[in-house]
């Protein structure tokens, strides 16, 4: 450990100037960032209106199961008999046989409230995020089925690899403290 | 069958109408009669709370105090290595490599450009607390806080020297990397700081093939190449470099006076220590004095050759910007250059946006990734033309001594140092005595 001999001459004078000039510039740094002042961190959410449903998400996360998870908005939903986030559209029976569901891994559960609706839950440790169900929902039904980043599970990376990919430009940050975009509801 | 057929005209209905995929309510909300169903929320799980982030920011100020303290005052390579094994396991392995100090480079900048963007506080502190420590203390942060520093510093175990012209060639490549990263943090267009990390894909134990791969190769070149990425690529080893420069107190590779054994010569596998030198040959002080002169004048034209190189690539690097992309797309769509037709044009034609508003979007973009290039450009000028001028400047020293911008800190010198066994001794010694 050695520390500079004070001897004053020109290029400790320097020396010292520069050192003090630096120190300053951290301070202007940190005075201009907190001027903006955001305590709270800040989280990245999709954005359920610009998203187009392409399967970006399931593919694109730096996790070998994507953060982004498809959820249920219930005060949306038609609670349809029909519902096309749930069957295939040449569906021959309504019923929950494979060949009839959309979802590939057999993520949404189907209930009988009754006659004639049916509750849609989503189960999100099988949900892959691929938006099959997104796209139907969009096309035929009431669009209450959509992708959100599952913030239990995300990693919050400085840059997110899947908003990188996104094609509509739907991924943005928001701030941790309303972490969800969730869709206005139109009716009542 | 006739409700069934309702609903499939209606679906036939909504599928002409569904040019938006964020769709439509274009059922009523069910009214439950016989039963009294209620009508659930969706649960939204919450991101990790703010509190572990400002512990986070305290472990990594004790981090740096305490590797400021086992550098220069305990001089202890092996507790530097224990608290680098730390940092590894808490900000790599259990931290997932994010929050980093290096890619807070390009918050900050963003933040600067970007009125929407606020840097977190933490992020904040990530970025200035290692550059406050370098001022006083040198580069103890790359010593043994940063984790990509740590995990290369483990397998360090067969170094070879880069000899002198290539390691200060190689480095050039940090300072233009550091230059990219402000440019396309500045312009908005992506954080490659963090999108090409070599080493957040073995934090994380998952990933794309490709970083795998690079992470594997940097891992095996850093097994004969002392710390490759911190030499020769880290952007915010550059800044930490100048700081070094300035810092307060510094490494000694003796405890108090160099005896010029040479015992430590060959001792740093980051080639950061310099032999004392003679006088300067008086027949070779002509040349050189001429030499300088010349250099001098070049500085300008190698400034103005830089920003003229960087504001010429406007057009590749402004793909970056994602609304650069989809306007040239929707131009070759426009002109019929293509057939095909993407994902994100389709989403830009969704959104009923004008073209030609998309067009003027795109060249205000471009004219500032030509202004920031001419600046970074420039910059890039700058570092060669001042690295060839330090090149040319006789400097003189009577010891054996750490280079102030190179040194990593690391502590492997000082065990090299017989005077550091003689310290070593009588403070066991003293231990004794007591």
């Amino acid at each position: 450990m050695a520390k500079d001999n004070k001897v004053i001459n020109r290029r400790n004078f320097l020396r010292d100037g520069l050192w003090g000039g630096c120190l300053a510039a951290l301070g202007v740094v940190a005075g201009a960032s907190a001027r903006k002042n955001r305590k709270n961190d800040m989280v990245w959410q999709i954005d359920p209106y610009k998203c187009i449903a392409c399967d970006i998400c399931a593919t694109h996360c730096v996790l070998e199961d994507s953060a982004v998870k498809c959820i249920q908005q219930y005060d949306i939903c038609g609670y349809c008999d029909f519902c096309p986030g749930y069957f295939e559209l040449g569906a021959s029976v309504l019923d929950t046989g494979a060949e009839n569901e959309l979802c590939p891994t057999g993520a949404i559960k189907r209930t009988f409230i009754e006659d004639p609706y049916y509750e849609y839950d989503i189960d999100e440790s099988l949900c892959i995020g691929c938006a099959k169900c997104v796209k139907g929902c969009a096309a035929f039904g009431n669009g209450s089925i959509y992708l959100q980043v599952r913030h239990d599970r995300c990693l919050n990376c400085n840059e997110c690899s899947i908003a990188v990919a996104c094609p509509s430009g739907a991924f943005k940050r928001v701030p941790a403290d309303e972490p969800y975009l969730l869709k206005k509801v139109d009716h009542v | 069958m006739r409700p069934f057929r309702n609903i499939l005209i209606g679906m036939a209905i909504s599928l002409i109408l569904s040019g938006v995929t964020s769709g439509m309510e274009r059922f009523p909300p069910p009214d439950f009669v016989e039963t009294d169903h209620v009508i659930p929320s969706p649960t939204s799980p919450g991101p990790r709370q703010d509190v572990y982030e400002y512990i986070d920011a305290a472990v990594l100020l004790a981090a740096l105090g305490l590797a400021s303290y086992l550098v220069l005052k305990k001089r202890s390579r092996r507790a530097i290595f224990a608290l680098s094994v730390f940092s590894l396991l808490y900000f790599g392995f259990w931290r997932k490599g994010c929050v980093c100090s290096i890619g807070a480079i390009q918050n900050i900048v963003f933040s600067i450009f970007d009125r929407d963007y606020a840097v977190p506080i933490v992020v904040l502190v990530f970025f200035l607390l290692p550059l406050v420590f370098t001022l006083f203390f040198g580069r103890t942060f790359c010593a043994a806080v940063c984790p990509l520093g740590a995990i290369q510093d483990m397998v360090l175990s067969r170094p070879v020297s880069v000899p002198g012209w290539l390691e200060s060639g190689l480095r050039l490549f940090a300072y233009v990397y550091l230059a990219a990263a402000v440019l396309f943090a500045a312009t908005g267009s992506a954080f490659v700081i963090c999108r090409y990390d070599p080493f957040i894909s073995i934090f994380r134990l998952s990933g794309s093939i490709n970083m795998l791969i690079l992470g594997g190769c940097m891992l095996l070149i850093g097994v004969f190449v002392g710390r490759p990425y911190c030499r020769f690529i880290c952007p915010y080893g550059v800044i930490l470099r100048q700081l070094s420069r300035l810092s307060k107190w510094r490494v000694t590779i003796t405890p108090d006076e160099c005896i010029q054994c040479r015992l430590c010569e060959d001792s740093c596998p980051f080639g950061a220590i310099r032999k004392p030198t003679t006088q300067w040959p008086a027949q070779e002080y002509h040349v050189a004095k001429k030499r300088l002169a010349f250099l001098l004048l070049l500085l300008p034209v190698l400034v103005f050759l830089g920003g003229w190189a960087g504001s010429s690539l406007k057009s590749v690097t402004s793909r970056a910007h994602e609304t650069v992309r989809l306007a040239e797309q929707i131009y070759v769509e426009e002109t019929g250059k293509t057939e095909e037709i993407t994902d994100s044009s389709t989403a830009f034609r969704a959104t009923g946006q004008e073209i030609k508003k998309l067009y003027e979007q795109a060249s205000n973009i471009r004219a500032r990734f030509e202004l920031g290039g001419w600046i970074l450009g420039g910059f890039i000028g700058l570092v060669i033309g001042l690295k060839l001028i330090g090149l040319s400047v006789w400097r003189q020293r009577t010891d054996y001594e750490a280079d102030r911008a190179s040194c990593l800190a690391c502590g492997r010198c000082f065990n090299y140092c017989p005077r550091e066994h003689l310290r070593l001794k009588k403070t066991k010694e003293v231990a004794d005595k007591w």
